[in-house]
């Protein structure tokens, strides 16, 4: 599903990503891991399209396409989710259409019809509730004066509505307390189809034993310097980057 | 980088390519070209006017002659040459249409293409059972279709054009006319007096609620006509009415002067809404074109407890000059501002209120967003005065500007002058840049760029937009660029 090979990123003229290559099947959840600053958001931004990042060299293919040659929002319609590590503030635009334009315009990418408001309503209060989602925050501003647990609920509810192919989930974990993060898991896993993927950007184990992954990345300095099983994140709690890497 | 650069461009689907670029082709019955005594005898004789209004009209114009263009504003612009422009045309009158069936189906068309609102579109089409808008049409300068009339009529409403008043209602348009923008208050409004050739007239009498939303839309049609309308509403005591006044204009080369006056007097526990949605054609990407908008709109707070709301969305003109305005001189009356002003390429706008405070426990608020782009100067101007004889007045004036493009300049300029102490004045103003996070937060969503701009800027113009009448807010939304809300938000 997403083929990334030798990928260099650069900010300005500092290299940032310095050739990294990941393929995910469908079917498959990986989970990256690494030090902070190891560039882990910067691959997730530029996966999405996020033109301050430069690729100066490597390919990312989706589903055989060339990603980078498309714009962030034919990526979405694509099928591309990015759930935000610091989820953005969006005064005057409620979150109902907010999410409710994000989908109409993925429909409309992919030459369907509008779906009708009702319809609309009855998705989003379905998978608001699933996420344990006050309603009344649908309502609200996007993340407007939404504590950091629910700015990340909300990325899931949104992954939820717009039911994308893969996920890539930076952080999501970070700043949930813990039965929030049990019902975000829950939200990950519904998602987890034969069809989709997940790609898990994460600093804990918690989130994995609920998540299960197939396989874990290590990620330093730009690289990805080790891949295994689920194990590996058990033995990184244990040892820590030094030793394992 | 290039998000700056994109949302640049697209902003320009926010103010147009101007997408109303057609001119209409219907006869003219023009008045000679230029300005002068000859030129307003032959208005006023085309007007069927009294005698008392010709006399009007000549004394303002030599007081116009004696009067120069003003050039404090924050806008320049070729030096307007008055003796290169028409003064009157109007439609050729077949009869008088009784019937919307009457109606030239050349003016529909237009109406089809400016996109008015279906619902407001079957009232111009006389369907059974639609909406209730009354809609006079000021085409060109004259009332061409005027619906509901009698509806209006029941409710006590008096709603026509200026120069049916004129004819109709003397003495109300006697008393009126000029008692809240003097003819020498502005050499455009100087010029309004000499050479207007319509408009509209409300009355509500005293208690009454006007059943219906008010609606006219204006459109500049021949080439080369300044127009001039001239807008009179009057609210009795306790009575209640909201006014929509939107605009589109045909493409074209030359710049057309714009100068209209409106005057709204609200008596005792009267409420008056004027809300105005301007898309007039703003001139092309190098700044070639366009039109000149300088409107003088001024409330009298007259009575107690009197409210006078003005509600405003600006896209359109080249040079937009423009402040509508509340006198407050009704103990405890109430004055608002609400204004959404979008300039692009070169276009320049100067635009804010004047709040004059003049009895006790009057209050005004102001609230004003502007949105730059391009190269263009988005520019408030303000004025909040509070008189010495006036105790208790509040104000609270916020005004915010987002910049689209690193060319373009926005402005704020509050003026702020108290003569009482114990008046409660605040001011807030923020600037800032549109946001790369919000613009890519939006476009990780599936929203292309031009649509996570409108989504942006019409999240930062909420407070304002939110103060239009419903069917208006949805033409608003559409001129902003934006698709969907309403439904669900
Ligand atoms: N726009 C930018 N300008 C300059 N430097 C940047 C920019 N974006 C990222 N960087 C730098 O790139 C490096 C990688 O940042 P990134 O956010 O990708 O790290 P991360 O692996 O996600 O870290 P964390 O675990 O703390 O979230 C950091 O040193 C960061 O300062
Ligand atoms: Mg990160």
């Amino acid at each position: 599903m997403l083929k990334i090979n030798d990928l260099h990123i650069s900010v300005g003229d500092k290299e940032i990503v310095k050739g990294l290559s990941l393929e995910i099947k469908p079917g498959e959840t990986h989970a990256i891991m690494g030090l902070n600053g190891a560039g882990k958001s910067t691959l997730a931004a530029t996966i999405a399209g996020r033109d301050d990042y430069d690729v100066t060299s490597g390919s990312i293919e989706f589903e055989g396409k060339d990603l980078l040659e498309l714009e962030p929002h034919e990526r979405v319609g694509e099928g591309l989710f990015l759930g935000f590590q610091y989820p953005v503030e969006i005064p005057g635009v409620s979150n109902l259409n907010f999410l409710r334009t994000a989908l109409n315009s993925i429909r409309k990418y992919r030459g369907l019809d509008e779906m009708s408001a009702a319809e609309f309503m009855k998705l989003v209060r379905e998978k608001a509730k699933a996420l344990n989602m006050d309603p009344e925050m649908l309502k609200r501003f996007v993340n407007v004066g939404f504590s950091g647990g629910e700015k990340k609920r909300n990325e899931m509810v949104q992954m939820a509505v717009l039911d994308p192919k893969l996920a890539i989930l930076d952080e999501t974990d970070s700043g949930l307390d813990i039965d929030a993060l049990k019902t975000v898991a829950e939200g990950i896993n519904a998602q987890r189809r034969d069809d989709t993927a997940i790609l898990l950007i994460t600093h804990y184990q918690r989130l994995l034993s609920y998540v299960q992954p197939d396989v874990v990345h290590v990620m330093i300095d730009g690289r990805i310097v080790k891949s295994g099983g689920k194990e590996l994140a058990l033995e990184l709690e244990e040892k820590g980057y030094a030793d394992v890497a | 980088m290039a998000g700056t650069a994109e949302a640049q461009k697209q902003i320009a689907e926010v103010t147009g390519d101007y997408k109303y670029g057609f001119v209409t082709d219907i006869d003219m019955d023009m008045a000679p070209k230029g300005l002068s005594e000859e030129v307003i005898r032959f208005i006023s004789a085309k007007k069927e006017e009294p005698e008392w209004m010709l006399e009007w009209r000549l004394k303002a114009y030599a007081m116009w002659l004696k009067m120069e263009e003003p050039d404090w504003a924050k806008v320049s612009f070729p030096k307007i040459d008055y003796q290169d422009a028409y003064y009157f045309a109007a439609p050729k009158k077949k009869d008088g249409p009784k019937s919307l069936d009457e109606v030239d189906p050349e003016l529909l068309a237009t109406y089809e293409k400016l996109g008015i609102p279906i619902r407001e579109q079957e009232v111009l089409a006389g369907v059974q059972g639609s909406a209730k808008v009354a809609v006079d049409a000021v085409f060109d300068s004259v009332s061409v279709a005027t619906t509901f009339r009698e509806e209006l009529k029941k409710a006590g409403v008096i709603f026509m054009s200026i120069s049916e008043a004129i004819r109709e209602y003397p003495d109300m348009v006697k008393k009126y006319l000029a008692s809240v923008v003097p003819v020498r208050d502005n050499y455009f409004a100087a010029l309004n007096c000499a050479v207007f050739t319509d408009g509209t007239f409300v009355y509500v009498p005293k208690g009454v609620r006007c059943p219906m939303e008010l609606s006219t839309y204006f459109r500049i049609n021949a080439e080369n006509t300044g127009q001039f309308e001239r807008t009179l509403i009057v609210a009795d005591e306790g009575s209640y009415v909201s006014y929509l006044e939107g605009c589109t204009a045909p493409m074209r080369d030359e710049n057309q002067l714009h100068a209209a006056v409106v005057e709204l007097v609200a008596l005792d526990d009267a409420e008056i809404k004027y809300s105005t949605v301007q898309n007039w054609y703003p001139g092309d990407k190098n700044g070639k074109g366009g039109i000149y908008n300088f409107v003088t709109k001024r409330a009298l707070c007259k009575g107690k407890n009197s409210k006078v709301s003005w509600t405003q969305v600006e896209t359109g003109s080249a040079v937009t000059w423009k402040y509508p305005s509340c006198v407050l001189a009704g103990e405890g009356s109430v004055g608002e501002f609400y204004s959404v002003a979008v300039t692009n390429n070169y276009q320049q706008a100067d635009t804010g209120t004047k709040m004059i405070h003049m009895a006790p426990n009057t209050r005004s608020t102001i609230i004003s967003k502007g949105i730059s782009a391009g190269k263009s100067q988005n520019t408030y101007r303000g004025l909040v005065k509070v008189l010495s004889g006036a105790e208790n007045v509040r104000n609270y004036t916020q005004c915010d500007s987002l910049l689209v493009s690193s060319e373009c300049g926005a402005h704020t300029v509050p003026y702020i002058e108290v003569k009482n102490p114990t008046a409660q004045i605040e001011h807030e103003a923020t600037t800032s840049k549109i946001s790369e996070d919000q613009l890519f937060y939006c476009r990780a969503r599936g929203l292309g760029e031009e649509e996570a701009v409108a989504m942006i800027v019409n999240g930062f113009c909420k407070e304002v937009m939110q103060h239009l009448p419903m069917e208006f807010a949805v033409e608003a939304q559409k001129l902003l660029g934006i698709s969907l809300e309403g439904s669900v938000g």
